[in-house]
């Protein structure tokens, strides 16, 4: 379904990723992990159109979307939730996921979209009138994965969902991301937690300085002596 | 929601019957009450609303009162025509401007460093062109009839400046209920999630540029018929650019009412204590008093003046859902 094949990213001179291809198929969760500074969210921001890489393409569906703008990438169903629960903080929660749905296609079906999101995270519809600023962190986190699956997104590309959350919640996250994937959304996970994500990903991919090093089954990678050692400091 | 209704009615009536009451220094005070509020308001829509800080907006006021001016004593034109060929002159730098910032992610004080220079640069320009008076300025020849947008006394620009005030209300209100004002907001809030969401940010961003700059170079066409005299320092200052954001910024950034609190409060200030001081030789003081008073809000009401005046309202307007 999505294809990322042998991109270069530049932030101005200095490169952030070097010939880095991946694959998402249909129905898969994929976990891409690595270190802070590895280029994780680079990828994410690149494949969603914020960034152009500088070689190299991305394929979704078989359309090349490495030069699209990233309005018409979301219209064709990549959802991209970023890091650090940036959600809109003094729109109320329900006009924060209705944010989410925008595109004529997500538009005519959105209350019933609305409802399933709400069934998913019911604490979002107890606080839809509350302004989103007032959310706790994982409650924010919430906010912003409902607001990315408004969209019916076919992929989900989820950045560092489990950040800065007490571990409970890491866990509540977890179950969720499993939960949305049951329903078919394939998932691209990007995650500094190393234990989790491979447990859930069917695949997996490390990134290391911008470049990928290692890739294979969730249960591989787990096993893997590399690492096992470097992150998961066993 | 009624209650809402029957208040901003009375409120309205009050403005159209208080010429009644008031002589012509008082009714000066108004205009530049509602030429503020407005202008205020023209500036809110890319400040206030969508989170770019300008710093230039003097370059419209100043396209839009030396175009119809121009436009006026040259060829004869219409003030009524000239202030649109002057909104459309704003729009286009604005554009310009924009797309440089806007394409290149030039922001944050690049931004304001860029909107400052566009007026500078355009303010040096005019005050080399022979044709627009270049460094003594124009006066503006006097011919009283309604086609040239020029009357006898303040009644006349009382009603056209409240009638600005209430049309930009309006107007931003309807900005505000709209998908492009949900979006406006959404890109102040966090510029990246929103395009993350498949906001077209670069679109919403132009247009915000485009329709404050439109708006705020309406305002030149009435301050050129207004004060009959341009000079391109008051007209594309540092001095104009500031004075004019602080209305929305002491009033409450970002809000429908915030600008119009905002002139309501600093306006009289300013022309009083402006009259008063300069009597006993002390001009600029009222300056001062100005910052302390913009120092003060910030310090102990980031969120404006408006914040307060709602709270106070409250028993007459029952809940209010913005804000």
């Amino acid at each position: 379904m999505l294809r990322v094949e042998g991109i270069d990213v530049y932030y101005g001179d200095l490169q952030a990723l070097r010939e880095v291809s991946l694959e998402v198929n249909r129905g898969e969760v994929v976990a891409v992990i690595g270190s802070n500074g590895a280029g994780k969210s680079t990828l994410l921001r690149t494949v969603s159109g914020i960034l152009r890489p500088r070689r190299g393409q991305i394929m979704f569906n078989a359309a090349n979307i490495s030069q699209a703008r990233t309005s018409r990438i979301v219209e064709q169903g990549i959802s991209h939730v970023p890091e650090g629960r940036q959600i809109f903080p003094t729109m109320t929660v329900l006009e924060n996921l209705e944010m989410g749905a925008q595109f004529p296609r997500t538009q005519k079906v959105q209350q019933e979209t609305l409802a399933q999101v709400y069934a998913i995270f019911p604490r979002l519809k107890e606080r839809r009138s509350q302004k989103a600023g007032t959310l706790s962190g994982g409650e924010q986190q919430m906010l912003a994965m409902g607001r990315g699956l408004m969209a019916r997104p076919a992929l989900m590309m989820l950045d560092e969902p489990s950040l800065g959350l007490a571990p409970l919640l890491v866990s509540k996250i977890f179950e969720i991301i499993q939960h949305i994937h049951r329903q078919g959304t394939a998932i691209l996970l990007i995650e500094q937690n190393v234990f989790h994500s491979l447990k859930i990903a069917d695949r997996g991919y490390v990134l290391e300085n911008g470049q990928i090093v290692l890739s294979g089954s969730g249960r591989q990678l787990l096993e893997n002596p590399h690492i096992r050692k470097t992150y998961l400091g066993l | 929601m009624t209650r809402r209704h029957v208040f901003f009615a009375a409120v309205l009536l009050v403005l159209l019957a208080l010429p009644l009451f008031l002589d012509k220094y008082a009714l000066g005070i108004f205009v530049m009450i509602f030429f503020y509020a407005y202008v205020g308001q023209s500036w809110n829509v890319l400040t206030g609303y969508t989170g770019h800080i300008s710093l230039g907006h003097a370059l419209y006021i100043g396209i839009g009162a030396y175009a119809t001016t121009f436009l006026a004593q040259t060829f004869g034109i219409t003030p009524w025509i000239g202030m649109l060929v002057g909104g459309i002159a704003a729009v286009l730098i604005a554009l310009f401007l924009g797309f440089l910032g806007f394409r290149f992610g030039i922001r944050g004080v690049y931004f304001v460093i860029m909107t400052i220079a566009f007026a500078e640069i355009t303010r040096l320009i005019v005050s080399h062109v022979e044709a627009l008076g270049s460094f003594s300025g124009i006066f503006v020849d006097f011919n009283p009839s309604f086609w040239n947008f020029q009357f006898r006394g303040n009644l006349p620009y009382y009603y056209i400046s409240l009638g600005f005030m209430l049309a930009s209300l309006v107007a931003v209100h309807l900005i505000e209920i709209s998908k492009l004002g949900r979006f406006m907001v959404a890109i102040r809030e966090d510029e990246e999630a929103a395009q993350a969401l498949g906001v077209d940010t670069f679109r919403c961003n132009m247009f915000a540029i485009a329709i404050s700059a439109f708006m705020t170079s309406l305002a030149g066409a009435f301050y050129a018929n207004y004060i009959y005299y341009l000079h391109p320092n008051s007209l594309f200052g540092m001095a104009l650019s500031i004075e004019l954001i602080l209305r929305p910024i002491v009033g409450g950034l970002g809000t429908l009412f915030g600008p119009v609190i905002g002139s309501f409060i600093l306006t009289p200030l300013s022309e009083i204590s402006r009259a008063y001081f300069s009597k006993g030789g002390l001009e600029g003081l009222h300056l001062i008093l100005y910052g302390i008073l913009a120092i003060l809000v910030v310090l102990f009401m980031p969120k404006g003046i408006i914040v307060y005046v709602k709270r106070a309202l409250h028993p007459i307007l029952g809940t209010t859902n913005a804000e």
